[in-house]
């Protein structure tokens, strides 16, 4: 794609410095630094265990981190800074950053109680304090957008697994995030319809969204993303344009990790 | 059986063309019939009973079911039951929060508070909170050991009202806790994630996502202790509240009548726990949403 090169210029949107995450004596993240910029789509692969689910899990601060720092929009995220310490925020706050943060779940995690519509306007409503006719707006042009605009009242258990991941982007759409957040979005679907959620990622991505998107399908960071980044570890062990990594691996290990995927 | 390879071909035609199981019947087993002639001739002779023997002496029931004092006491009855169930369910929720919190002195002092008034009957702790005046003769809010900032004497607050509610309150409390707890904890934690990725506090995660899946699990056992509850004011006689109970025994004791007034305190006790056992059912169709309707539309997501 022709915009690659005018990533340098692009303003830094969210930004992990020396990322550290430890499951007791386990190293989930060792150092990890990655900038996304604005409208650019990363996509970040590895094996299983490598890190990689647990990095946007910190960058959503879902997880603690334990050294380091995250950045969105150059605020620190989860602590402010009191003279020469860094102090914890309260729930509230951290509630407030997360506001600019999207995130789709690998099991979709739709609100059983609630439509897919319910599921949508539920944020807008209650933590944007949106009204609720232009939420129900916003939910049947989001749910067209994602080519379910029939779903309107259908509860979570009456959609497909593909049906209920598109409503799912649909409703982490409607907090109007700056970046969206994919863990493994197709990971927990069947093979015929990953198909259905990755084109609704992928025109995402060609609308000029900011997004990270954790995933096993290669062939998809191939086409959608601008820049891969490759995991082993807790560490990013490679990094660079989309196609030209994934065509010329440089380093062994990302070469014989796509040998073994594809 | 053979393991032929067949063909519908070489299948025989049947012998019977128009067989169709709808058609069908199924027969009653013999144990069954003896059963059903059993349960009639026990279902007969206890409507003998009940219809047959004077001493139940049913035109005096009949004469008290609606008497002023009796009605006074349902009354009493019904508020002790709402309110006692409001303060359990307020001070179970927040005793369940304690003991899931990661706030380790706030476990403890949960699992103190569920211990204490789980263990010791409820009839005791009417009396102990009856006649807390002989215990602590003042109730004061302040610091200890200095001029308390406010003051009163115990004797005027503890009525024979405020021991029934602080008796029954406290005591649902220690039982809902621990329904509360369950019914959060039967909530995929995933939905946590799901509420705070859409920016929510804890707060609106709890009240908006949380607790009504929690609902699901929670309704049943609550309307167990609703019914409990609803019985266990009775218990409040003990400290001369005037309850459905008192109200019939202070009816007897006069005129001596007292089957007759115990069934009338029945009749109501039926008629409470009946009308509650269609709130509880109305209630478990409304939470239920969502899930009830996979089985109506079973095949729509195969489409």
């Amino acid at each position: 794609m022709s915009i690659s090169q005018e990533i340098p210029v692009r303003r830094k949107v969210l930004r992990a410095v020396n990322v550290s995450k430890r499951y007791g004596c386990y190293v989930a993240l060792d150092k990890v630094n990655l900038d996304v910029h604005e409208g650019e789509v990363v996509a970040v692969i590895g094996p299983s265990g490598s890190g990689k689910s647990t990095l946007v899990r910190c960058m959503h601060q879902l997880e603690s981190i334990e050294g380091g720092a995250i950045y969105l929009n150059d605020d620190l995220l989860g602590f402010r800074r009191n003279g020469d310490t860094l102090r914890a925020l309260d729930a509230r706050a951290v509630a407030r950053q997360r506001r600019n943060l999207g995130m789709v779940f690998q099991q979709f995690v739709l609100f059983p109680h609630m439509t897919a519509a319910e599921n949508i306007m539920e944020g807008p409503v209650r933590v944007l304090g949106d009204d609720t006719s232009s939420a129900r707006k916003l939910a049947e042009h989001l749910l067209r957008r994602v080519g379910l605009g029939d779903k309107f009242d259908a509860y979570p258990p009456q959609l497909s697994g593909g049906q209920q991941q598109r409503v799912a982007i649909a409703r982490a759409l409607a907090m109007r995030p700056q970046v969206l957040l994919f863990d493994e979005p197709t990971s927990a679907l069947d093979p015929e319809l990953v198909g259905e959620v990755l084109n609704v990622v992928t025109d995402l991505a060609r609308a000029g969204k900011t997004m990270v998107v954790v995933t096993h399908e290669i062939g998809f960071a191939r086409e959608a993303a601008d820049r891969v980044v490759f995991m082993e570890s807790g560490r990013i062990v490679e990094e660079g344009a989309a196609r030209e990594t994934l065509a010329n691996p440089r380093t062994e290990r990302l070469r014989a990790f796509l040998s073994r995927v594809m | 059986m053979s393991s032929l390879p067949m063909t519908p071909d070489s299948l025989p035609p049947s012998p019977h063309a128009a067989d169709d199981v709808a058609q069908a019947r199924y027969p009653v087993g013999p144990a069954r019939r003896l059963a059903s002639v059993a349960l009639a001739i026990v279902a007969l002779g206890l409507a003998w009973f009940l219809i047959g023997n004077p001493r139940f002496e049913w035109p005096v029931v009949a004469n008290y079911l609606f008497a002023p004092a009796v009605l006074e006491g349902l009354g009493v009855t019904l508020l002790l039951t709402v309110i006692g169930m409001v303060v359990g369910t307020l001070v179970g929720t927040i005793a369940a929060l304690l003991l899931m919190s990661d706030y380790r002195p706030g476990r403890w002092a949960a699992n103190t508070y569920l211990w204490a008034f789980r263990a010791t009957p409820l009839m005791i702790q009417l009396l102990f909170w009856y006649n807390l005046a002989y215990l602590l003769p003042t109730i004061s809010i302040g610091l200890p050991f200095a001029e308390p900032w406010v003051q009163w004497r115990t004797i005027d607050v503890i009525s024979p009202f405020t021991a029934a509610i602080l008796g029954l309150g406290l005591a649902e409390g220690a039982y809902m806790a621990e329904i509360m707890r369950a019914g959060l904890l039967s909530v995929d934690q995933r939905q946590h994630d799901a509420a705070k990725a859409i920016g929510m506090t804890p707060r609106q995660s709890f009240f908006r996502i949380i607790v009504p899946q929690a609902m699901r699990f929670i309704i049943p056992p609550t309307g167990n202790q609703v019914i409990s509850m609803a019985k266990a004011t009775a218990l409040v006689s003990v400290i001369a509240m005037n309850d459905l109970l008192f109200a019939v025994q202070s009816i007897y004791n006069r005129t001596y009548e007292i089957v007759p007034l115990l069934l009338v305190a029945v009749f109501w006790y039926l008629v409470v726990i009946t009308c509650l056992y269609a709130v509880q059912s109305r209630l478990e169709r409304h939470y239920a949403r969502g899930h009830q309707r996979i089985a109506a539309t079973v095949e729509a997501p195969t489409a």
